[in-house]
């Protein structure tokens, strides 16, 4: 997986993490591969449906350490 | 225009004395399909505050200009972004602050009636989780039942009329919510009752709560007696205080009844629960006021905002006091139960004193309805 862009998203609160997404997605192609790290935990539920409404693809989710990162394809 | 917060607490007096009020919430649709502020008279909207980041133009024609419209999230900060762009487009908007975590933490104390020789009766009503605490006072001492964790409500409210807090009683070990009662008694040098057979993993000295105990209350002797009456757990305790007043603990609610499954023996407590219901409560006094541990939906609440019904009335009503059949009501009990509570495996393990979660993960496992209860 090739990852075009990094975004940090961590120690913000919603609805930060799904607004700094959403600017950062507009900034790329379609078929680019978006990376995001948050440490709020009602990203998780949030970033599946609004990936979904938007006809992204969640690639891959993982947790460690308390950080959320999150590998996102824009449609 | 205006963006103004709304606190817990104002839209709790909404609830209680039926106002109007318009809903958008802004949570995933899931969350808000799981639980949700209820209220008489509220209308709602759902729309998760990740499909407005380009602005509230494409809803705003489903958001009344007449009524009062307060944004709700779960933390807060979506719904101010939410209520500024409403404010942005034109119209006032409320946020609620604190979000749902608020909601689901505030208690609205509420007085059910008088004791003998000038004593009272308070149910504290928690409308954002169901859960319902009492607290009788008489003559300068206080009882309190089945407390929410928040103890400073209680403590400040004993402090405010002027009573000490002498006893403090669990009816049950709960698995919804996580239970303030030892804590006050820590604080206040109270008693701390729970049900022996309830207890027998707790890591906590109490003092047992068993069939026949009496406390009394001030000069007046204000009588608080229990009354042992399984089912939903195997040590669930009733108290008549009073007599009359019938604090069921999740034995019996006002339109359903205790669910026995969650201390995972379902099975085996189902005829300590219909034992219970019709046998026991039968032998009690019609007229006494039953007074439960919970409510489910918003129409169990009196118009000024308690949850009581008269026994007698129960039994004409209340669908689970009315199964004739032992067979169909043991299927009504066991099969097709609602989910389970949140987190309930972890919150026994709280009230039992075996783990002890910092406030940010009591508040998390507390999320959504209790879910106590059988229709």
């Amino acid at each position: 997986m090739k990852v075009t862009k990094t975004l940090d998203a961590k120690g913000f609160a919603c609805p930060m993490p799904i607004v700094k997404t959403k600017k950062a997605i507009d900034s790329i192609n379609s078929g680019d591969v978006l990376e995001v790290l948050v440490t709020d935990k009602g990203a998780l539920n949030d970033f599946a449906a609004w990936a979904k409404g938007g006809g992204h693809t969640i690639l891959e989710q993982k947790e460690a350490a308390g950080v959320l990162t999150f590998y996102i394809q824009k449609a | 225009m205006t963006v103004n917060k709304m606190t817990a607490a104002q839209v709790a007096r909404k609830v209680i004395e039926n106002k109007e009020l318009f809903i958008l919430d802004v949570r995933n649709t899931d969350a808000y399909e799981d639980w949700k502020i209820e209220g008489h008279k509220f209308d709602y909207l759902n729309i998760p505050y990740f499909n407005l980041l380009d602005g509230v133009e494409e809803i705003i024609d489903k958001i009344p200009a007449d009524k009062e419209v307060l944004v709700v999230c779960a933390k807060e900060g979506s719904s101010l972004m939410v209520a500024e762009m409403i404010s942005d487009a034109g119209r006032d908007a409320f946020y609620l602050e604190g979000g749902m975590k608020s909601w689901s933490m505030y208690l609205e104390p509420i007085k059910v009636g008088e004791l003998a020789n000038g004593g009272e009766l308070y149910q504290f009503v928690r409308l954002g989780k169901g859960c319902l605490s009492y607290m009788a006072i008489s003559e300068g001492e206080a009882a309190i039942i089945d407390a929410v964790r928040f103890t400073d409500v209680f403590t400040n409210f004993a402090e405010e009329k002027g009573v000490e807090i002498k006893h403090v009683f669990d009816t049950h070990l709960h698995a919804d919510h996580i239970s303030g009662g030892r804590h006050i008694a820590e604080q206040t040098g109270a008693a701390y009752y729970l049900p022996p057979k309830d207890a027998e993993e707790v890591v906590y000295e109490y003092t047992p709560l068993t069939e026949g105990l009496t406390v009394t209350l001030g000069a007046s002797q204000i009588e608080v007696g229990a009354l042992y009456s399984p089912g939903h757990t195997i040590g669930s305790t009733s108290f008549v205080i009073d007599s009359q007043y019938l604090l069921t603990g999740d034995i019996l609610f006002i339109d359903s009844i205790g669910r026995p499954d969650l201390a995972g023996l379902a099975e085996d407590w189902v005829s300590d629960l219909r034992e219970t219901l019709y046998t026991r409560y039968r032998e009690l006094a019609e007229d006494l006021v039953v007074l439960p541990a919970h409510f489910m939906i918003i129409e169990e609440l009196n118009e000024d905002g308690t949850v009581a019904k008269r026994l007698g009335d129960l039994f004409a009503e209340n669908h689970g006091l009315n199964i004739e059949d032992e067979a169909e009501f043991r299927k009504t009990v066991t099969d097709n139960l609602p989910p389970q509570p949140n987190a309930y495996q972890q919150i026994r393990q709280v009230n039992m004193g075996k783990i002890t979660p910092h406030n940010d993960e009591l508040t998390e496992m507390e999320i959504g309805p209790n879910r106590c209860a059988v229709r």
